[in-house]
């Protein structure tokens, strides 16, 4: 009874979706103000039906229903009930409800927080979130349907995939689609703007938090990802240029790009188009995601989902939903105009070097992803592309971007003067020059790579500085550092916050490349192995027993300079219904260091192989995604876009003249 | 006008590729071995563990050398296309039986039907190792010459014996 009923929530969330769709954009075009209010009661019904849906795929699976194909095939009844709960997003069907799902609570959002958006701009966001949501609800019922039975019932389920009975797999799929998804607003917004003709400031300052928000979720999905991979897979790698991660990173850096190019069209008007662009093609990219992950054209460790006709069904919807918002961009872009002017060198110069710089990255994304699948298709033979060309690809595009984040902030609009921000910078320059030259050596080796790593880091991070004791000494009209530091709006808290994430991300990695150390060994009982100044003992493996896996569990005790620092107990499971063995590594986690243990294969009854890494700073890499995140959150809730947006025009014209 | 046309002209051609590459398989990778003779093997049979069979046996015909095993759940579903082929007389076909115990195979080959003329029996996968088998059931076809002309990983279907594998016989038979 409970599938049926979710079918039917699924089927009546199609129904309204279709209405949202019709009455929000057909409304918008007729000015039929009826038509057009009826949008925000029709996308509430949607969430509400879509998360009925959902949670009859949820209850389903807490119940072990397996007369339900999806939960047979997902599941199994010695499955631990948050992977069960986790088990909804574990394969294709349930992972597209909750594509959907997270589409509906980004329209529910926007029911709810656009009272000061004008009712025809409403009326055709909403419109086209109903069309994106119609599409992907007809997609789920035609091809994918999770509430399918299977009859006569299997006894018990084939078990969710090993690989994702891990905590961090709990929460990645939920982030990233909530990222993916998000973009959707831009879209939507970018999308009613061309319909409407009215692509202004406005326009740009009521996509801004909406853009925000969803890139950090994005970039908190793709973080937890890429933990889960360095933990999970039992490699010590930490990002893998496998064609699903760029499917993921390919709209980040699309949104980066975007969240930056707003700021210019909402505070000079400059860039308009081109923001459109960049809005469409964030969502694009999302899309693309979704296609290339569920579809199977490339092959990669997520390819565990696939079929060709679902292949076709994403593919028409992407050509629909793209192509059909880059041909009205090829209608009405050319009337939208140009902004405000501004000298080479300003902040929006700065800015559109790095939107260059990000588009160029996406594109060579793009390009090392599907090149293997253009040569496969012009029958030149089979290729992968990995590492080795993006790692080329990226040092020098990022290189350039991270000296213009320690520069740009600072530049005025309009016109920036060069001898001013020289010497505003001279301390940044100054102490990220040291770090480059003193910081190697602390760590014990000077590198040319870690030198020009830590540089651009420590730029990076100076410049935030700078930043702030600016504010402190020149705002007008408070006394006192604190009073001072009070007036700064929380979007300019958020950005130094990111930019100062992204220099501790850019600190990980390089300490990382250039410091890590590994060893793989072949160990008895009592042997010992050492590495960055750890000395790891093996005791010997165990049997241990799970919930649904047997285990052998080593034990190794870590000691440095005769003292115990920890013990790690990683283990080699063998998950019993799929038969599938999985190395779950051990780690110690540090704020300078991890250590981190991997089980390999038995060589005799008592001895193991086994690999150990110490990996300096790693947990900075995540640490630095996490604050890029909640930058962006402090700055998505700055107060101005809670503002009533009717002061808009005056608003602007402040702006301008700044 | 033209400008803004770019970027769906781009999109066009994207799509274009990714339909395309839509009736790809990716899992389908070459066989180094394609072009280059066939690994020698000298195995017993399977139904008489007395005899062996040779890949220089077969030097001056065409024929099909399949991998299989009762445990393979893939073979299962592969076994009508290889009976079809065998009763057609088009091309001999022979079986390797990869890791399975003796009285397995020959259960499954009674229960099921016997497409192949000899069924060799490599117990530890040694001779599968040399022909770079990494999964079951696999199909080779080999020329008069005996070197390997075709691989198939995965199983045989109709489609590919009608559109592939037969018209391949067919020209090397005429060679």
């Amino acid at each position: 009874m409970i599938p049926e009923l979710g079918q039917l929530a699924a089927a009546l969330a199609l129904c309204l979706a279709l209405a949202q769709a019709l009455l929000g954009l057909v409304g918008a075009a007729r000015g039929q103000a009826v038509w057009m209010a009826a949008t925000r009661p029709a996308a509430r019904g949607q969430f509400a039906f879509v998360a009925i849906a959902f949670a009859c795929l949820t209850v389903s699976f807490i119940y072990n229903d397996f007369t339900v194909a999806y939960v047979a095939s997902n599941s199994n009844s010695a499955l631990p009930l948050h992977y069960r709960i986790a088990g909804v997003w574990g394969g294709h069907e349930g992972s597209m409800l909750l594509w959907i799902l997270m589409l509906s609570v980004w329209t529910f959002g926007v029911t709810l927080f656009s009272r000061q958006l004008p009712l025809e701009m409403v009326a055709r966001v909403l419109g086209v979130m109903g069309l994106v949501s119609t599409g992907f609800l007809l997609f789920i019922l035609f091809t994918s349907n999770p509430f399918s039975r299977l009859f006569p019932a299997p006894p018990d389920g084939r078990d969710l995939n090993p690989l994702l009975q891990d905590p961090g797999m709990v929460m990645h799929p939920p982030m990233l689609y909530m990222g993916y998804v998000g973009f959707s607003i831009a879209f939507s917004f970018a999308v009613a703007a061309l319909l409407s003709g009215r692509l202004d400031a406005a326009w740009a300052r009521w996509s801004r938090p909406w853009t925000t928000a969803a890139w950090c979720f994005l970039t908190v999905g793709i973080a937890l990802g890429s933990g889960w991979a360095y933990y999970e897979l039992g490699w010590g790698g930490w990002w893998f240029w496998d064609p699903v991660e760029n499917a993921s990173f390919m709209p980040w850096l699309t949104g980066t790009a975007l969240i930056h190019s707003l700021a210019v069209t909402e505070k000079r008007g400059a860039f308009r188009s081109w923001t459109v662009l960049l809005a469409i093609l964030a969502f694009a990219l999302s899309l693309l995601g979704t296609f290339l992950v569920r579809s199977g054209v490339l092959t990669s460790v997520h390819a565990f989902a696939t079929d060709p006709t679902r292949g076709i069904f994403i593919l028409a919807l992407l050509a629909i939903v793209i192509g059909g918002s880059l041909l009205l961009y090829v209608w009405r872009a050319p009337a939208i105009g140009l902004g405000g002017g501004f000298e080479p060198l300003s902040r929006e110069s700065l800015l559109l070097m790095n939107n260059v710089i990000f588009a160029a990255a996406a594109g060579s994304v793009l390009l090392g992803t599907l090149y293997p699948l253009a040569l496969d298709a012009s029958g030149l033979g089979k290729i992968s592309v990995g590492p080795p060309y993006f790692e080329t690809v990226f040092v020098p595009l990022m290189a350039p971007a991270l000296f213009l984040m320690g520069v740009g902030p600072l530049a005025r609009w309009k016109k920036a003067s060069l001898p001013d921000l020289a010497s505003r910078l001279r301390w940044a320059a100054a102490a990220a020059a040291l770090a480059a030259l003193a910081l190697p050596f602390a760590m014990g080796r000077w590198g040319a790579m870690v030198a020009l790593g830590l540089l651009l880091a420590a730029w990076v991070a100076a410049s935030c500085f700078v930043q702030i004791w600016e504010k402190v000494r020149n705002a007008s009209g408070a006394s006192g550092a604190w009073a001072r530091l009070s007036v700064v709006p929380r979007a300019t808290w958020g950005m130094l916050l990111a930019h100062f994430g992204v220099a501790v991300f850019v600190v990980g990695v390089t300490l990382v490349k250039g410091y890590e150390s590994e060893k793989d060994v072949r160990m008895e009982p009592g042997d010992t192995v050492e590495i960055g100044g750890y000395t790891f003992r093996f005791d010997g493996v165990r049997d241990v027993t799970g919930p649904n896996y047997v285990a052998g569990r080593a034990q190794i005790p870590v000691t440095r300079n005769g003292k115990v620092v920890a013990t790690l107990y990683p283990e080699k499971r063998i998950y019993r219904v799929q038969n599938q063995p999985m190395t779950e590594a051990a780690i110690d986690t540090g704020f300078t260091r991890d250590l981190y243990v991997s089980l390999g294969e038995a060589v005799s009854d008592t001895a193991w192989v086994v690999r150990v890494h110490h990996k300096p700073f790693i947990d900075w890499i995540w640490g630095g995604c996490l604050l890029m995140a909640l930058g962006g959150a402090l700055a998505a809730s700055d107060r101005r876009y809670r503002l009533a947006a009717r002061r808009q025009p005056e608003q602007y014209a402040a702006a301008a003249a700044r | 006008m033209t400008r803004f046309a770019i970027p769906v002209a781009i999109f066009v051609a994207l799509l274009v590729l990714l339909g395309v590459g839509l009736k790809l398989d990716p899992r389908e990778v070459p066989s180094p071995l394609i072009g280059k003779p066939a690994p020698h093997f000298e195995l017993p049979q399977l139904h008489e563990a007395a005899k062996t069979f040779s890949e220089r046996d077969m030097l001056g015909k065409v024929w099909v050398l399949n991998v299989w095993a009762s445990w393979c759940v893939s073979c299962r579903e592969e076994h009508p296309v290889l009976l079809d082929l065998a009763a057609s007389g088009a091309v001999p076909v022979y079986g390797l039986n990869y890791k399975d115990k003796r009285e397995d195979g020959l259960a499954w080959l009674k229960g099921m039907g016997d497409p192949y003329k000899v069924s060799i029996f490599d117990f530890d996968g040694r001779v599968g190792i040399d022909y770079g088998v990494y999964g079951v059931p696999e199909t080779y076809v080999i020329d008069k010459k005996g070197v390997i002309r075709y691989k198939r990983i995965g199983p045989l279907t109709p489609e590919i014996v009608k559109s592939t594998l037969l018209p391949l016989v067919n020209e090397l038979d005429r060679a």
